[in-house]
């Protein structure tokens, strides 16, 4: 790398070394000396529009006033930002964005600094927030790359506009005109509406870099292709610019690996229960119905409230109903049972107590507190003072019968401990929703070869004696792919699969069925017939002897050789066709 | 001869893999069903020879079932192709003998489908005892059962 050359001037009577081609303003910043700016920014191109980083500038004999942002500095410069030659310029340019921008509050600020009160020239229009300093233009050219905005007109008539004033299709919504609008002239509007619950919590892009959840492992930011400025016109990269580690990548892929491995440890979760599917409940239609998995996100420290628990409309609720059971436990969804919900149905509810003053209502078919220590923390909730109510709730509606209910979202469920419906009003339903097994189940079956049980979770080997095994080997399961489970249950499975791909490892061979099929030379003619039905290539026909071969190796026992060889030379241990045809004398002796 | 009192004895061929694992289950969900069917089991419904059909309807079998895994999931990739394929051209065969092809069934009956598999056993039995028992080819008389 070469030396780049060292240039020294003095500013304010300080001197510094800066390298050659700086700003005298990036060499006052050195110094922490402030020129006021309004036009400039670090990361776009120095376009001297605003005038009122103006310094005077001496040099042996000439002393000149120049803008500090794109004039470069030279050698024995004596810079100085506040002498009284370029406090009367920048005065001067003040005030005329003054009458320009009445409304602009950084001006305002700028003024205010400088002993400015107010302007001398004519205010056009007292709203007027725009100073024409075109940071909006060029960042829409320079880093998004998009060209949307420009100036238009020319004189008093300028403005910036997008094209013909119509909203422009090379618009991508960005926003960073906005980000980077000294004034805040720009604003967005918001096509979205209103800010409700289910967006405000929505799990989705927030900004193009970012950690995917404060939880994340590992904890590092990604780049949001969807989101990103990059991604969209090829501009940008600022983020390349700011990182100093130079960590930034956008030619990164997703990449598909061939791993060889002995064995596979399936564990690909589960999907939550959609409770759009179960219209009475009202997801989707009241605002202040939210899926566990929602309320797990509002109450997290990290969320949008700070772990604050609120309503859409941001107020505490007073009262919280809790519907167990949401997609489990019923004949038109899932049959089984999720196993999760009523214990971190009663986590929710503890919480609500320990957060906020609401009344709580848990709506249970049957509490299942089955795991250590669950049974203990139910009757803690029974003593705090949540009302459990037992029945499946019928529907959640906003429609009120009372003045009492009034506002509320009522839920109405039938009390079978009381024998009767009622018609609780609340201010917020939290619904239970349950486990459902994975959205590519049958695919990921049909891939490794296994099966899944009726409900489509995979299916272990034996429900008892193999729990963790499936019936192809070497493929082992963990987690709620097998069936809906808490956590303890899934580290003591995926403990137990680990330790099973392990054993099979470390033992170094590998035991087959003694159920290989195997070839009878004096008996086999050489017809080859074997040869194209086996799956697994493991018949060859061996030239010299005339005769078909088996690889005891290759060979999965499938039989299928065995019932096509017309001369009865294949067999397959203890599948042998007297074997079987004893069997089928044996069913029918009397 | 009423078909009332008569109980079919009826052979059924099932797959280690999903169909006998199938079976399985609806016995240890206890469900209830035909007790008529005599299980042999094999790795594979490719495993079963048309010589194992001949052989049970010789013996006395009234019904013959195979049952293997659904088209797409055979253990063995592809075994329950080649038990269709032997279904078809045996099911021929029968019929020339004059065995009814009803008496010869081929279903797919997973590890996961107890309850399939309780349909299926009913279903045939019944079928069979409506065909009535299966006619010795010796002058249509039934020696074997009137012994």
């Amino acid at each position: 790398m070469s030396q780049e050359k060292k240039i020294k001037l003095t500013i304010n009577n300080k001197p510094v070394e800066v390298e050659e081609g700086t700003t005298i303003l990036q060499a006052a910043e050195k110094l922490d000396i402030k020129i006021p700016t309004l036009c400039y920014h670090p990361l776009l191109e120095p376009y001297a529009a605003c005038r009122i980083c103006m310094v005077e500038a001496k040099t042996a004999d000439t002393s000149e006033l120049v803008t500090s942002c794109n004039t470069k500095v030279q050698e024995g410069m004596i810079i100085e930002t506040e002498s009284p030659r370029a406090l009367k310029a920048r005065k001067l340019n003040v005030e005329m964005i003054m009458a320009r921008a009445p409304a602009a509050e950084k001006v305002q600020e700028i003024a205010k600094e400088l002993g400015i009160e107010r302007t001398r020239f004519e205010i056009t229009d007292p709203e007027e927030k725009c100073i024409l300093c075109g940071l909006c233009v060029r960042t829409c050219e320079q880093i998004v790359g998009a060209n949307a905005i420009s100036f238009t007109e020319r004189g008093k008539e300028r403005k910036v506009y997008t094209p013909f004033g119509q909203p422009s299709e090379a618009c991508i919504g960005c926003t960073a005109c906005a980000f980077f609008c000294p004034t805040e002239a720009i604003t967005v509007e918001d096509l979205r509406g209103r800010q409700v619950i289910h967006e405000e919590l929505n799990l989705g892009p927030s900004t193009a870099i970012r950690v995917p959840t404060r939880q994340a492992v590992p904890m590092v930011p990604f780049i949001d292709e969807e989101a990103c400025i990059h991604f969209k016109t090829g501009e940008c990269k600022i983020c390349e610019k700011v990182c100093e580690k130079e960590a930034i990548n956008y030619e990164m892929e997703d990449e598909e690996m061939e791993v060889e491995v002995g064995s596979v440890i399936l564990a690909s979760g589960f999907k939550s229960f959609d409770p759009k599917r179960i219209p009475a409940y009202g997801y989707g239609r009241f605002n202040n119905v939210i899926t566990a998995l929602e309320f797990e996100k509002l109450v997290n420290a990290s969320s949008p409230t700070e772990g604050k628990i609120l309503m859409a409309n941001g107020e505490e609720p007073k009262s919280v109903g809790i519907v167990h059971c949401v997609g489990s436990r019923d004949e038109n969804y899932n049959e089984y049972c999720s196993r999760v919900c009523c214990m971190y149905s009663l986590k929710f509810a503890h919480l609500i107590k320990e957060k906020t003053e609401a009344d709580i209502y848990d709506f249970y078919i049957d509490m299942r507190c089955f795991g250590k220590g669950y049974e203990e923390f139910y009757h803690r909730l029974l003593e705090e003072g949540t009302k459990f109510i037992r029945g499946r709730v019928s529907e959640v509606t906003d429609i009120p019968l009372t003045e009492q209910e009034e506002g509320k979202l009522i839920i109405r469920v039938e009390d079978t401990l009381l024998g009767a419906i009622r018609r609780i009003p609340v201010d917020m339903v939290i619904l239970a929703t349950g486990l459902e097994p994975g959205m590519d189940q049958n695919e990921i079956a049909r891939t490794f070869n296994i099966s899944c049980s009726q409900d489509t979770f995979f299916l272990e080997r034996h429900p008892k004696l193999a729990p963790v095994s499936t019936f192809s080997d070497g493929i082992f399961l963990a987690g709620t792919c097998q069936s809906p489970k808490d956590i303890p249950d899934t580290v003591a499975q995926a403990g137990a699969a680990a330790s099973e791909a392990l054993a099979l490892a470390d033992k170094g061979t590998f035991e087959l069925e003694p159920i290989t099929a195997e070839i009878d030379e004096e008996l086999c003619s050489g017809c080859q017939i074997c040869v194209g039905l086996c799956p697994f290539t493991a018949i060859t026909y061996n030239k010299e002897k005339e005769i078909s071969e088996i690889n005891d190796a290759l060979c999965k026992g499938c039989g299928t050789c065995v019932s096509a060889c017309p001369c009865g030379a294949s067999q397959q241990k203890h599948f042998r066709d007297a074997q079987i045809f004893a069997e089928i004398e044996g069913i029918f002796i009397e | 001869m009423s078909n009332e009192a008569f109980e079919p004895r009826l052979v059924g061929f099932l797959c280690n893999w999903c169909s006998y694992t199938g079976a399985d289950l609806a016995g240890t969900a206890r469900m209830a069903y035909a007790p008529n069917m005599r299980i042999i089991r094999v790795m594979c419904s490719g495993r079963v020879d048309p010589q194992f059909v001949l052989k049970a309807f010789a013996e006395g079998a009234d019904g013959v079932l195979i049952s293997g895994c659904h088209p797409g999931d055979c253990h063995y990739q592809e075994g329950n192709y080649k038990a269709l394929r032997r279904h078809r051209l045996l099911s021929k065969m029968l019929d020339q003998f004059g065995i009814e092809k009803e008496r010869f069934r081929l279903e797919w009956v997973s590890a996961a489908e107890g309850v399939k598999f309780q349909h299926v056993c009913d279903e045939f039995t019944e079928q069979i005892r409506k065909l009535g028992p299966l006619l010795s080819m010796n002058g249509g008389k039934d020696e074997q059962r009137e012994a």
